[in-house]
């Protein structure tokens, strides 16, 4: 087993946290090798609370030694760092500002929105889903006819919502909503992005989404 | 060319005062918009559709919105004094910290603050503050940034004036210099800088303005 110091680049993670894959397409799309530790984030480990002290949360990225914490942040970091090969974040700095807008609008309301359908009943679910539908629909306005938000290649905006979407899959199910079918024009710019190999690598299997989220709701 | 640079805000927010103090940082020519909440303008909802929310700079017509947003890009658009480290793990740990601001401290601020001070909103607000004393002790600089001011003490701009006016306008103690020595001497610092004092609402003006907006029904 390494120590830190050994490997350059580690990635303090769980399989089923989006904001891990999030970082994980990131260093894929990069093509940085690094060394992955799965961490137990009930049971909390001496290496996440050393390195991520204030919020003890996954992922964290440790590039030689130093710590990094919060995907986004994290996701620039990579960016700034890996100068070569792929952008992650446009180089005009007003469509900069345009990617962490949404980025952030995306953090801010799609996780619980999704989670607030599943985790609800009769009348209280349908306001929650009207709710939830209309942040997905302003955000189906924000592509337009882009291939993606970035516009014609994959960066910023589009890792940060396809992180959540094995997560979208399963709570669906249970919460009796569908990408698919209630929101087609995402549905088919998800599909695009699972075909690159950094995602669909990243992401957890819905299905493992599902039994963890249906063990937490029922 | 001439840049047209506009600021939609109100001068109560903190939020605005952020984007306020780096455009005076810069030296930056910019026409101030006040917005009245009761009747936003039509430029207000036209360029901040979203959230229809304060501040928005408009950059020769185009809208950049979230305060911290528009810190980084006035940064990166306009060179002079440097608002972000240059070196990448240093600009991530910035940011690290500004987003703390916009997590953790402010809520819990604007929690004491509308609470009149209750014992838990107090603990929370002290428990998120102590991070940031911690960090100031840590480092030991003048500044979160150093010897110059950087985006974390433009994000943090709240402990250093609004909690004061708000502890006389309320009648509360939230930053006692006996608990929170390093902040209250960066604060002291913080306010006294030139571009800060510019930017800054007449302590009265702001006061009175948290009296009206915060004070009990009778």
């Amino acid at each position: 087993m390494s120590s830190i110091e050994e490997s350059e680049v580690v990635l303090l993670g769980w399989w089923a946290s989006m904001y891990t894959s999030r970082v994980r397409i990131a260093l894929s799309e990069k093509c940085i090798n690094y060394e992955n530790k799965e961490q137990d984030i009930v049971n909390k480990g001496p290496l996440l609370l050393k390195h991520n002290p204030i919020y003890k949360k996954v992922p964290v990225l440790i590039h030689k030694g130093k710590s990094i914490c919060d995907s986004k942040i994290i996701v620039q970091y990579i960016d700034e760092t890996w100068k070569e090969g792929y952008s992650l974040l446009p180089s005009d700095p007003y469509l900069k500002s345009q990617a962490a807008f949404w980025a952030d609008y995306i953090d801010k309301h799609i996780y619980e929105g999704a989670k607030k359908v599943m985790m609800s009943k009769g009348e209280e679910r349908q306001k929650a889903l009207d709710e939830f539908l209309g942040y997905l629909k302003v955000l189906e306005n924000e592509l337009g006819e882009k291939p993606y938000f970035n516009g014609e290649s994959f960066g910023f905006v589009d890792m940060a919502l396809i992180c959540y979407y094995s997560h979208l899959i399963a709570y669906g199910r249970i919460g009796n909503f569908s990408i698919e079918k209630d929101t087609p024009k995402l549905f088919a710019w998800a599909s695009q992005c699972m075909k690159r190999e950094s995602v669909s690598k990243a992401l957890a299997d819905p299905n493992k989404i599902y039994e963890l989220a249906s063990a937490h709701t029922f | 060319m001439a840049d047209e640079v506009k600021l939609h805000g109100v001068t109560g927010s903190p939020f605005v005062c952020r984007a306020v103090i780096a455009l005076n940082l810069k030296g930056i020519n910019y026409e101030f918009v006040a917005e009245d909440f009761s009747n936003k303008s039509a430029d207000l909802l036209k360029y901040n559709p979203v959230y229809k929310k304060v501040p928005v700079l408009l950059h020769n017509g185009n809208p950049i919105l979230e305060s911290l947003v528009i810190v980084e890009y006035i940064d990166e658009v306009w060179k002079g004094v440097p608002i972000l480290p240059q070196d990448a793990y240093e600009k991530a740990q910035a940011r690290f910290w500004a987003k703390f601001m916009d997590d953790k401290c402010d809520p819990a601020i604007f929690k004491v603050i509308s609470s009149h001070g209750e014992e838990q909103a107090v603990a929370e607000a002290h428990e998120a503050l102590q991070f940031l004393e911690n960090e100031l002790k840590v480092k030991g600089n003048k500044y979160f940034g150093g010897d110059n001011i950087n985006l974390v003490d433009i994000a943090a701009i709240s402990i250093a004036y609004w909690i004061g006016a708000a502890e006389e306008a309320l009648g509360i103690e939230v930053l006692s210099k006996h608990k929170f020595p390093k902040l209250t001497e960066w604060s002291d610092n913080y306010v006294n800088c030139q571009a800060v004092k510019d930017s800054l609402p007449p302590i009265e003006n702001l006061v009175a303005f948290l009296k009206k907006r915060f004070s009990k029904a009778e």
